[in-house]
């Protein structure tokens, strides 16, 4: 049969597959090892659908520390990373990260990121396997003034899932108790004595934690967490189902130059202020694009049947093409396939009865609004 | 009835020129979750190295080659309800599709079990 390692291809481009610090880590607990944004990553431990649920149900442990960390300072740090992004950092209160874009001239977008206000500048969390464009593209525009530091000596975690507050909260201290904070909230905290950057927040649609720590102590600290009763190693291959039924976009998949936030239904990614002010990448576009809409809209689709539809199958009405699929794949919770594809704005009203082309066959599929699973974030009791 | 095995992970059981043809248990575990299966039709015909039949995982969609040239007489339909039985019995009740050989000297590259053993042991 056919390419039974297909989550590599794609994805490995660079020549020497690198290490990360919670490698040997995986290993020992069962993780299949595969090459992926250039490192050796954990697709699975005990299967897909069983971490996907258990990460629904109780709480998983992601290793994400492919992503890229950095930190930028100095002088007019500021008014440079508006220039850069197309965010209002006036209202971006300490400690709480904000998504963000990093857009070309055209407003096609270079990466998606994290933005979080820190005492002395601004921690951002860009995506592993864009990290290296994205640092040249930001110290090609920002001044010399402002340093880039590459927090490359850091491992990342999340735990995810409605019982990750719990798991946490027995080990991690802070000034506020851990369950003090909401959902985009964040803040310094300690486990069992290393200082840990946390935030509420993730990429599954669940309530959860985004665990910044020294590399040096990411084994002791991943293995405590790991030893809550709530808590079991999550792979690769969970954490893109997850977040498909989140309805979240992947870069390099769902987004890239070639596709505007807009069409994305990123709007929320473009702050208020600057859709009037402009004066970011792209603004052109962009504005034109909130006043008049796009010609093509990223929605969701459910297909009847089993069969899957899988990024770069085609959508139809008729015999006409009416868009692409851009992510899709089995729902462990829907138990039945979805897929976000980018459609004609004339065909993307909810129920709306279209057809992907899968493998010479045309499967029904209909329009329906994402996200596909309810999100669970915490924001307040 | 002698069992063969391909380099790429399926299975076929021969006994004359009838065979029963699946994916090894090799094949599942990297697969992961079978989510379903595409079946051929019974009554097509098949040249050795085509692909009638499409496995997908939670991960991807994977060919699923024909060992043999033929015409396939028969789809294991109880997969359509249950696909996971593809991981949970793979050499067995998993089993994909029949098919009538048309050329009995197409088995003779095909691996035994020791051979294929060895063989996925070396990846």
């Amino acid at each position: 049969m056919g390419d039974v390692h297909p989550i590599n291809d794609e994805e490995a481009v660079e020549p020497e597959v690198l290490i990360l610090p919670l490698d040997a880590w995986h290993r020992a607990r069962g993780g299949r090892m595969v090459e992926f944004a250039g490192y050796w990553m954990p697709v699975q431990y005990e299967g897909i659908i069983a971490e996907h649920l258990w990460t629904r149900e109780s709480a998983g442990l992601f290793d994400v520390s492919h992503m890229g960390q950095l930190f930028i300072s100095g002088e007019g740090v500021e008014p440079a990373l508006e220039a850069v992004l197309p965010i209002d950092l006036s209202t971006l209160k300490p400690y709480g990260p904000r998504y963000s874009l990093l857009l070309d001239e055209n407003g096609g977008v270079l990466d998606d990121l994290m933005v979080t206000r820190w005492n002395s500048g601004f921690y951002l969390v860009v995506n592993g396997a864009t990290k290296w464009d994205d640092i040249g593209h930001l110290r090609e525009h920002l001044p010399d003034e402002v340093t880039i530091n590459h927090l490359d000596d850091s491992a990342l975690l999340a735990l995810q899932g409605p019982k990750a507050v719990t798991a946490l909260e027995r080990v991690a201290t802070g000034e506020h108790p851990l369950s003090s904070l909401t959902f985009m909230k964040g803040g310094a905290f300690k486990i069992d004595g290393v200082d840990a950057w946390i935030s509420r927040s993730g990429y599954t649609g669940e309530d959860g934690f985004e665990i910044s720590i020294p590399a040096a102590e990411a084994e002791r600290v991943a293995g405590l967490i790991c030893a809550q009763p709530e808590v079991k190693p999550i792979g690769l291959g969970a954490r893109d189902s997850l977040r498909l039924e989140a309805g979240l976009p992947l870069y390099g998949h769902d987004l890239s130059p070639e596709t505007s936030p807009i069409e994305a239904g990123l709007l929320f990614g473009i702050n208020k202020r600057r859709r009037s002010e402009g004066g970011f990448p792209g603004a052109e576009r962009i504005l034109r694009e909130i006043a008049e809409g796009t010609a093509r809209n990223w929605v969701g689709l459910v297909l009847e049947g089993r069969q899957a539809a899988r990024e770069g199958a085609t959508v139809h009405v008729g015999a006409e093409q009416v868009g692409v699929v851009t992510s899709g794949g089995f729902s462990p919770s829907r138990e039945q396939p979805i897929a976000m594809a980018y459609v004609a704005s004339t065909h993307t009203a909810p129920g709306t009865k279209l057809e992907i082309e899968v493998r010479g066959k045309r499967l029904p599929a209909e329009v329906v609004p994402t996200p596909f699973v309810p999100h669970r974030y915490f924001r307040g009791a | 009835m002698t069992r063969y095995f391909t380099q790429d992970h399926e299975w076929i059981d021969v006994d004359g020129t009838s065979g029963t043809v699946g994916i090894t248990d090799y094949a599942q575990s990297q697969l992961g979750d079978i989510t379903y299966v595409d079946l051929p039709a019974a009554g097509s015909t098949v040249k050795k190295g085509d692909a009638p039949c499409v496995v997908d995982s939670v991960k991807a969609a994977s060919d699923v080659y024909s060992p043999v040239s033929g015409t396939i007489t028969e789809a294991n339909d109880a997969l359509g309800d249950a696909p996971e039985t593809v991981n949970t019995d793979p050499e067995t009740g998993g089993w994909l599709f029949r098919i009538d050989l048309s050329d009995v000297s197409e088995l003779e590259g095909l691996m035994d079990k020791a051979a294929y053993d060895a063989y996925v042991a070396e990846l």
